[in-house]
């Protein structure tokens, strides 16, 4: 397989409170071959602040990154988290649809960006580029006992003019990527329905009772976990559950895990290195039954073998019934 | 339910200052309630997001302005990505918050302290510094302990940093804040 080269920006959240989502999302691109080069010096996107505030500084913040990808000399940035993303896509597709608005942002930062990189998600490079039977070669490990509902939270891939990625109402690539590496993914209808990650500081009773949805939701569905690529919804659904089931009165204990990690079990990867013990509602007995996919088949082979032995001997039993 | 006379109080200038600065055409709207039935945040408005836009094709700036829904819209993007008329809702909801932000007349005070807080941490450090950013919103807020139990929690997980980390452009960005805000006194 050739080797694939981004720039890849983490963001400040993946240096903080979701430093597991960069440590399991490096870890997998390594294992799939992928180089990534980190921009010098980045800086914050700006982010939902930055645009209630004004639409050019917004842009400003975000292009100034942008820039310096640019000058590195890769096409291409990825970015884990949507929120970030969402930032770069907006100044980027608001840059070149007019010119009097790429002055403007250009007068605010030092270098400008001449409209040179385009940026998508790990969610995307993982399913477009790289595709679902690479992903798949890859797994060496099983994962049992695992009902994921897959979450790819509101802006992942709305609106679709911005986003260019997915179907905007029902986005499938983290349930195929999931799927691909053996796992089990519920029918998860509340994948898109906004947790309220970025009022939890300022609103947070009106966020408990958003995120108490998005829970119970998942739960109907079947899943005991739920996978997430936004470091926003993960803070908001596993931090602040302890906060729901005190509100609600409701005794939710559902681990929240980046699908990066999920797929880096199924690669053999340890859950220390992919920065599991680090997730607030623990995850450790859901994985504990992991197996290598070698281990599966002898299971499935013996399951298999005794289920034909308990028929066999029914029929036989049914047989000596029948006689007598 | 309030009668409003159009003829005294419709403000044409607004409702082409934010049709301009928002691109988009508020008279496409029909009133269909599309994006109020996906709005997640609509039983906290306290008017629904089409009846916002309603508002605002009848100029009813004060109305808007000083509303709860434009700040508690937190840019999910579902009524964008289903009115049947492409009206970018949340492009307008966003507008309307700027808007409201330079006239003074935020009615959620706690969400707009805590993005300017964000904001002031970013503009210090180049990135932001999640703890200092929650401590400064807590000391000027007054809500001195918001969220102050998940602290040992996250401490536990060795996920917070005491310290910022300084970028060495951070004085570059700075420099964005200041050059757009030199613009925005030029402009009025």
């Amino acid at each position: 397989m050739a080797e694939r080269e981004y720039a890849y920006y983490s963001g400040c959240s993946l240096e903080g409170t979701a430093v597991e989502y960069d440590m399991s999302m490096k870890l997998v691109l390594e294992a799939l071959d992928v180089n990534l080069k980190e921009p010098e010096d980045w800086s914050c996107c700006g982010s939902t602040p930055a645009h209630t505030v004004d639409h050019v500084l917004a842009a400003a913040l975000a292009a100034r990154n942008l820039s310096i990808i640019e000058k590195m000399g890769t096409d291409t940035v990825t970015v884990p988290c949507p929120s970030c993303l969402s930032a770069f896509k907006r100044a980027h597709l608001g840059m070149a649809g007019d010119a009097s608005f790429k002055d403007q942002v250009n007068d605010l930062i030092d270098e400008p960006y001449n409209g040179g990189v385009i940026s998508k998600s790990t969610l995307q490079i993982m399913y477009e580029d790289i595709g679902l039977e690479e992903v798949a070669k890859k797994v060496t490990h099983a994962l049992p006992d695992l009902v994921v509902a897959p979450y790819y939270g509101c802006i992942l891939t709305r609106p679709p003019e911005i986003a260019q990625f997915d179907d905007p109402e029902n986005p499938v690539s983290m349930d195929k990527i999931l799927e691909a590496v053996g796992v089990k993914v519920s029918s998860f209808v509340f994948k898109l329905e906004c947790c309220g990650a970025a009022f939890g500081v300022p609103k947070r009773d009106m966020v408990n009772r958003l995120t108490a949805k998005v829970l119970s939701m998942a739960l109907d569905s079947g899943a005991n976990c739920i996978a997430v690529a936004c470091p926003l919804c993960q803070q908001n659904l596993d931090l602040r559950q302890s906060q729901v089931n005190a509100l609600m009165g409701t005794n939710y204990n559902i681990p929240i895990l980046y699908f990066s990690q999920i797929v880096g079990l199924t690669y053999g990867l340890t859950p220390k290195e992919l920065g599991i013990d680090k997730l607030i509602v623990s995850a450790d007995d859901l994985i504990r039954s992991r197996i290598t996919v070698e281990e599966l088949a002898q299971n499935k082979a013996a399951a298999e073998a005794e289920e034909k032995a308990r028929k066999a001997k029914q029929k036989e039993d049914k047989t000596k019934t029948e006689e007598t | 339910m309030d009668v409003i006379n159009l003829t005294k109080s419709t403000d044409w200038n607004f409702i082409e200052e934010v049709s301009k600065e928002s691109g988009q055409n508020p008279s496409l709207c029909y009133q269909c309630g599309n994006c109020t039935a996906g709005c997640p945040y609509t039983n906290y408005f306290d008017f629904p997001v089409s009846q916002i836009m309603r508002l605002l094709q009848s100029g009813q700036k004060d109305t808007i302005l000083s509303s709860k829904a434009i700040w508690l819209c937190a840019t999910c993007e579902t009524c964008t990505t289903r009115c049947p008329c492409e009206i970018d809702v949340a492009n307008v909801m966003d507008t309307l918050r700027i808007i409201a932000r330079r006239e003074n007349k935020v009615s959620e005070k706690d969400i707009k302290l805590f993005y300017d807080t964000f904001l002031a941490s970013m503009k210090q450090h180049g990135r932001l510094f999640e703890v200092g950013t929650l401590m400064a919103y807590n000391l000027k807020s007054g809500h001195f302990f918001a969220d102050a139990e998940l602290g040992p929690k996250v401490m536990e997980k060795g996920k917070i940093h005491f310290f910022p980390n300084n970028i060495k452009g951070r004085d570059k960005v700075a420099k964005i804040f200041t050059r757009f805000q030199e613009k925005a006194k030029k402009h009025g």
